[in-house]
């Protein structure tokens, strides 16, 4: 019998009578990381890593949630669970549920570059893996964290230099905190939206270290901060919160800006790519690790993916689920 | 190339006319002049003769990433720039070497005259010596088509801050049948212009559409009214004994139509006349249709019974020289009466005429004149200011274009296209039907006129509503009404429906209407029967 399967409610383990990632309220729920399409309200019970639970109460209120460390084993009915890093965002699993000897491994979102913030991705050999592959095309290929973060560096002082603020598109948990670890800090302040600020200060409180920010309130003028870089979540770039603190030049980091047709159509004046998905290589690389022989693909250019592996031999399947990987937009 | 690059990406990074203009301008002041003038080439539509076709390309590229082809077709749409897909696809070089773009642009040029089998080698080298960047304009160089949002002004703009000359003398340098191959840099923007080869067309005048009506125009006797035709712009010029005709594309059509060969023999030599090219029915002395015009476009090579069945003429509407003299500068009225007196009693096998005035003593007068206009084949009307000299390109307040309301028809959405460069990865190209009896008719496709929010919502609608796949086309649930605005119609046995639409495009989304309150093919042809 299968390990996992796919319901409408998302993946389930019958011998232990859990989902993972649901995405329809059930009894029990095995989340993977915080972001709002894998760790969902409504569900009876939640299990998540030590690193993954505080910004999961933070969003989701006052939820069930137990806690698992990374490599602890749980038995739950006849599954044995455990979670393993994923290299996505602090505290980010790929689940591993062992039955009868069999063993089945979820990847959630993952990627292979350390990025020196987050716990980094940690192969786990599984027979079947079920995995996202959000950018499973060729053409996305990732250059190394160092050299973005120096494009972004040198971005930052020449806007400081002309005068203008600095506005960084980024996603509220995860590449925000990636970004802050990562820049060069003494160029200038640098000031935070909202929901950017509101996960720096759960991330800190559970021991991670990041640059000082500065909160942007109601009461913020950008002319009091010259030579700053203001991080924001996407959507609130060209918004009328971001007028406070024109001249401004606007970036965005993440994967899409690898294509220039997305990157023009975003309208940011510049386009880091950085993403905390896998790229191309990226995805070969951990299938390949996992030594699986079953590949079930979650969300991304699914079909293409599968076609691929297909044809490199492996036993690769499409499972549509309601995952969105890496979006364009989020809320502010 | 390094320099072509960081420029490139300068234009490529803004949306700011402004900031392109300087970066463009500060890259004339640097590089060097052979880099200069094929960078003033490739942004006014010049570029190296293509010595690969791109199915070579992609198969090239393909083995040298070392991935199935299938998979690099399944990649180029989602990228939406073959130029870009190759470049992302390829490994990354280990060597790059840094070469001017007239190098690279040089290799290219060498490619096309050596033979089939060295071009795949010679290719793949440069994809190895070059960066990522680099070679995506390497790649560009190939494959054509730069559009990055520079237009020719705005580099002509460019060109005047960097050189201290004037904007419209630029313009008219650059002007004609010149490439990098055939002149200088020094030549071409430079040098006093003595020798100015003689086919080289002036910029054309262009107008502003009259967005409410003209009644802020001033007094109507300031003004002259005439038809706005449906034909192809042109400017035939008599020079040196030779005769030219270009097209406001800036493309030379004197072979497309030889009838202008006779100009030579019912006018002076050192002439230069603006004007409509148009298919010409010499027994009413009437314009043929736009459409009886289209076959004649793209052939190089005229047959006999096309030449006798739609003749051209040039309906001529301004005169630009005259005795070798530039008469730009003199006020339209002026032009307009020496034009008229230099087409007096043409013989009938002339290949000229003179566009008509259409006289009227208040807007009002004018406006009824228009609505005749379709009867009469024409667009709608222009209105030129009597006192206005012939600007180079389109600048606001001399000449405007007075155009009839779209014909529309409400078509639903049945087949759905993703877009390709900056708009790759939005569903924007769409197919239309409207009904016969309870059957969808597919009549037209449609590009433009939505918002990028709008195609986001239907990008998103489409992805949820797709029946069935064709290739790249999606066929979508029949909910969708659209308002498809058109500028002419005429029977065409080679569709569907039976006709052919001319500049169809949404003009607005039909949230108000259900499928089965879009328009009819009887209704489609009613239309044909009354404008086709």
């Amino acid at each position: 019998m299968a390990v996992l399967t796919f319901t409408p409610e998302g993946i389930y383990c019958p011998a232990g009578d859990f989902h993972i990632d649901p995405w329809r309220p059930v009894p029990r729920a095995l989340i993977t990381h915080g972001h709002a399409d894998h760790a969902r309200p409504g569900h009876g019970a939640y299990l998540a890593t030590h690193a993954a639970g505080p910004v999961m109460r933070h969003r989701l209120g006052d939820i069930a949630l137990d806690w698992i460390a990374y490599g602890e084993t749980r038995r739950i009915g006849g599954a044995n669970v455990s979670f393993h890093p994923a290299g996505h965002v602090p505290g980010s699993a790929q689940i591993r549920v062992e039955v009868g000897g069999e063993v089945w491994v979820v990847s959630g979102d993952y990627k292979v570059e350390p990025d020196g913030f987050c716990e980094p991705f940690e192969p786990v050999k599984c027979h079947a893996f079920i995995t996202e592959c959000t950018f499973g095309l060729p053409v996305f290929r990732w250059r190394p964290q160092s050299e973005i973060a120096a494009e972004i560096n040198a971005w930052w002082a020449r806007c400081a230099a002309a005068g203008q603020t600095a506005m960084l598109g980024a996603y509220s948990l995860g590449k925000a905190q990636r970004l802050l670890a990562a820049i060069d800090s003494s160029i200038g302040p640098i000031l935070t939206h909202g929901a950017v600020e509101n996960t720096n200060a759960v991330l800190r409180a559970q021991g991670l270290s990041l640059p000082d920010t500065i909160p942007v309130t109601p009461e913020t003028k950008g002319k009091d901060h010259p030579g700053a870089l203001v991080i924001a979540p996407p959507s609130a770039l060209g918004s009328t919160w971001a007028r406070r603190f024109r001249p401004v030049s606007t970036g965005f980091a993440s994967g899409w800006m690898q294509l220039r047709g997305i990157r023009r159509r975003r309208a940011a004046d510049r386009g880091f790519v950085l993403s905390d998905h896998a790229d191309w290589p990226g995805l070969l690389q951990a299938i390949r690790a996992t030594e699986a022989e079953k590949i079930f693909v979650t969300h991304g250019y699914t079909e293409i993916f599968a076609r691929y592996l297909r044809s490199e031999g492996w036993d690769a399947e499409v499972v549509p689920t309601e995952f969105t990987g890496e979006d364009l937009e989020e809320e502010a | 190339m390094k320099a072509f690059a960081t420029l490139f990406t300068a234009l490529d990074e803004t949306t700011k006319t402004s900031v392109k203009t300087a970066a463009l301008a500060e890259y004339f002041r640097s590089a060097p002049d052979d880099d200069k003038l094929w960078t003033a080439a490739l942004f006014s539509g010049r570029r190296p003769k293509r010595a690969v076709t791109t199915t070579l390309l992609r198969e090239w590229a393909a083995e040298r990433a070392g991935i199935p082809l299938w998979l690099f077709e399944e990649s180029y749409p989602i990228v939406g720039d073959l130029a870009e897909t190759i470049a992302l696809v390829l490994p990354e070089t280990e060597t790059p070497e840094e070469r001017s773009l007239s190098f690279w642009i040089s290799e290219l040029l060498t490619l096309s005259q050596v033979p089939q089998e060295e071009r795949k080698p010679r290719i793949l080298s440069a994809w190895d010596r070059l960066e990522t960047r680099q070679r995506f304009l390497f790649n560009k160089l190939i494959t054509g088509g730069f559009r990055i949002g520079v237009s020719q002004k705005l580099m002509t703009r460019a060109l005047a801050q960097a050189t201290d000359r004037d904007e419209s003398e630029l313009a008219h340098r650059l002007m004609g049948d010149w490439t990098p191959q055939t002149t200088s840099w020094h030549a071409l923007i430079e040098a006093e212009d003595a020798e100015a080869p003689l086919s080289r067309p002036y910029p054309f005048c262009l107008a502003h559409p009259v967005e409410d009506g003209p009644e802020n125009l001033g007094p109507p006797t300031d003004w002259h009214a005439e038809w706005k035709w449906d034909g192809i712009r042109g400017q035939l010029i008599l020079r040196g004994g030779e005769h030219f005709l270009w097209s406001r594309g800036e493309e030379l059509m004197t072979d497309r139509f030889p009838e202008f060969a006779r100009a030579k023999d019912v006018l002076p030599d050192g002439v230069v006349i603006d004007g409509e090219i148009l298919a010409w029915d010499h027994a009413t002395e009437t314009p043929q249709s736009f459409a009886n015009l289209q076959p004649r476009i793209g052939r190089k090579t005229v047959p006999k019974k096309l030449l006798k069945d739609a003749p051209a003429i040039l309906y001529a509407y301004d005169l630009l020289e005259e005795n070798g003299q530039d008469l730009r500068d003199r006020p339209f009225d002026e032009r307009r009466s020496r034009l008229a007196h230099l087409l007096e009693n043409q013989p009938d096998h002339s290949p000229l005429r003179l566009s008509p005035e259409l006289a009227f003593d208040s807007w009002d007068a004018l406006a009824s004149q228009r609505k005749s206009a379709r009867e009469n084949r024409a667009e709608g009307l222009m209105l030129k200011a009597r006192a206005s000299t012939y600007h180079a390109g389109r600048k606001r307040g001399d000449w405007w274009k007075w155009k009839l309301d779209p014909l529309t028809i409400d078509g639903v959405m049945i087949y759905a296209q993703q877009g390709h460069g900056r708009r790759a990865n939005l569903f924007t190209d769409f197919t239309f039907a409207v009904w016969k009896g309870n059957e969808l008719v597919p009549f037209t496709k449609a590009y433009s006129g939505l918002t990028d929010e709008e195609f986001g919502q239907i990008t998103a609608w489409v992805r949820k509503n797709t029946q069935q796949r064709f290739g790249p086309v999606r066929q979508v649930k029949a909910v969708h009404v659209f308002e498809i605005a058109f500028e002419g119609i005429q029977a065409s046995p080679r569709h569907k429906s039976g006709i052919a639409l001319r500049f169809p495009r949404m003009a607005r989304w039909r949230h108000d209407k259900y499928a089965a309150q879009a328009n009819t093919l009887d209704d489609l042809q009613e239309l044909l029967s009354l404008y086709g």
